[in-house]
């Protein structure tokens, strides 16, 4: 960034920096559609594997159903997680981002909204499909589209945990998996909770509710967390 | 009083007292392994349902409550390492990440081989036991991250911030993993019998719990002492050391 | 002692091969967790001591 940048910059208030910062992530997200439709086709795809090795019995995979769909959304948001810092760190954007004025807490937070809006939220939205694919009744369609819309939040503030840790690293690869899974299991337990708690017939609000509280404290905690992973990362 | 804190936070210091009191903690620890091992293999009553096979509680019970505190020994030891940047509680949260993940080894086999008479299979995936399970990756990430830094003052405070996380996270985990088993096993057996365990059985088991915690700081010491002479070793303190041909 | 004789002790009434086998891992692991750093102390040190004197004889 040259000087009249810098000086510009310095002059924004913290919500013109970060409503900049995550329009910036999502115009370079669109501008790769691939990364975009990747995790995507990896979704589909894993979907197609699930029949294929417990065979198509209906009652069978409707029975499944809930559970796999929310493994695969954990999954794949486990593979797009890791490239989430890792192009600004390459270039030294993210130096930059280091000794800005405005709080690295609000930064990191237009980060994974970025990250969640094109991984997260596209996934619940295309999610009905894939329920249909397995079988799962219609009435828990929308709990299965809440509980993602709510879990994905959750699992791109984990996510980007694992990856602000280990985006300077050479040998990231499969780390991240390691470090982020344990955190995203007690998403996975209450997100398959509540679609086939809908699947059966009974509320599933308290269940959306627990992840809601997850995604409140997800919230309030990670960027924290984040920031601070890459800290270390830059400093190391 | 503030002198105290930095002769703690002194590498050489640490070595040298930690030698002093390995020489007696260590031979009464495992005196008191051994005693307690003895007492809960041969001297207590068989359990009324389960028979001789509950006897394992004297080590598993210990190794998993080891083992979660452990963590959060470690977790603190990284807290202090960040916030205050003491050398030695980097050291010692290093140290308790391969022994802690050590005792949730033998916390998960013991309760295996438990389960295999008591339930009839080698793995149920009950509470306890997943928590287990997740407390081992949480231990074996921090080492997999350390060893993947090769700038090794990052890495140490990457795996406090990693720590940190997976101490907020372990409430979490477990609460969700007991609710999760409730949802699927209605009529699950606790693992230590659920209802009151006979006082006969519980002094020995307190005795095993206490060694373990002895055992835990003897490791510690050890594998310190390891990591301070590693690190340190191009000092002048530890080339006297090795000149006097002491240890 | 809750067993009459060494093989009632060793059998425990059918649970003998699980009993022991637990002890005996806990046992292997503990002492590799005790044994391993003492002697990778003494590596050290020897490792340094033979530094020094290379150091002294040049």
């Amino acid at each position: 960034m040259n000087q009249a940048s810098c000086q510009i910059e310095s002059t924004l208030s913290t919500g013109q920096f970060c409503r900049r910062l995550l329009r910036r992530q999502l115009v370079l997200a669109v501008r790769r559609p691939v990364e975009i439709g990747n995790p995507l086709l990896f979704f589909t795809m894993v979907v197609a594997l699930f029949p294929l090795g417990l065979g198509p019995a209906p009652a069978q995979l409707a029975e499944f159903a809930p559970g796999v769909l929310w493994i695969i959304a954990l999954l794949s948001n486990l593979l797009t997680s890791e490239a989430v810092f890792r192009g600004d760190f390459e270039d030294g954007s993210l130096e930059q981002l280091l000794l800005s004025p405005q709080p690295l807490y609000l930064s990191v937070l237009a980060y994974i909204g970025a990250h969640w809006l094109v991984t997260g939220l596209l996934l619940a939205l295309v999610s009905p499909l894939f329920a249909v694919m397995l079988n799962l009744s219609t009435a828990s369609i929308p709990v299965l589209v809440s509980s993602l819309l709510l879990g994905t939040g959750v699992l791109s503030l984990l996510g980007c945990i694992g990856a602000s840790l280990t985006v300077g690293l050479r040998r990231g690869g499969m780390l991240i998996s390691l470090l982020v899974l344990p955190l995203y299991m007690p998403v996975l337990i209450f997100g398959s909770a509540a679609v086939k708690a809908a699947a059966l017939g009974n509320p599933a609000g308290p269940y959306l509710a627990i992840l809601g509280g997850m995604l409140c404290f997800a919230v309030a905690l990670a960027p924290f967390a984040v920031a601070a992973g890459l800290r270390i990362s830059i400093d190391a | 009083m503030w002198s105290i804190f930095h002769k703690l936070g002194s590498p050489p210091w640490l070595y040298k007292i930690s030698g002093s009191i390995l020489r007696w903690l260590l031979p009464i620890t495992v005196a008191a392994l051994a005693i307690g091992v003895a007492w809960g293999l041969l001297f207590t009553a068989p359990d009324f349902r389960q028979g001789n096979s509950y006897r394992i509680i004297y080590i598993h019970v210990p190794a998993a409550v080891v083992a979660l505190a452990g963590y959060y020994i470690m977790a603190l030891a990284g807290a202090v390492s960040l916030i205050w940047k003491m050398k030695i509680a980097d050291i010692a949260m290093k140290a308790c990440a391969p022994i802690g993940a050590a005792f949730t080894f033998v916390a998960l086999v013991t309760g295996a081989i438990w389960g295999k008479p008591t339930w009839g299979t080698w793995w149920v995936w009950d509470a306890r036991i997943t928590s287990m399970l997740v407390l081992l990756f949480l231990y074996l990430g921090v080492v997999a991250l350390y060893e993947a830094f090769d700038n090794k003052e990052a890495a140490s405070k990457a795996c406090a911030v990693l720590s940190l996380v997976g101490m907020v996270n372990i409430p979490i985990i477990y609460k969700s993993v007991d609710w999760w088993y409730s949802l699927h096993q209605p009529a699950s057996i606790k693992m230590t019998g659920g209802s009151s365990i006979d006082t006969s059985m519980l002094y020995p088991l307190f005795w095993m719990i206490a060694s373990f915690y002895a055992l835990f700081a003897c490791c510690m010491m050890l594998y310190m002492r390891v990591e301070i002479l590693q690190t340190q070793g191009k000092t002048g303190w530890v080339k006297r050391l090795a000149s006097q041909g002491s240890s | 002692m809750y067993f009459d004789s060494l093989s009632g002790a060793l059998q425990m009434g059918g649970h003998g091969g699980f009993v022991w086998s637990a002890y005996l891992i806990t046992v292997v692991v503990v002492s590799c967790l005790i044994i391993l750093p003492k002697r990778k102390e003494k590596q050290i040190i020897l490792a340094l001591q033979g530094a020094l004197n290379r150091q002294h004889r040049d």
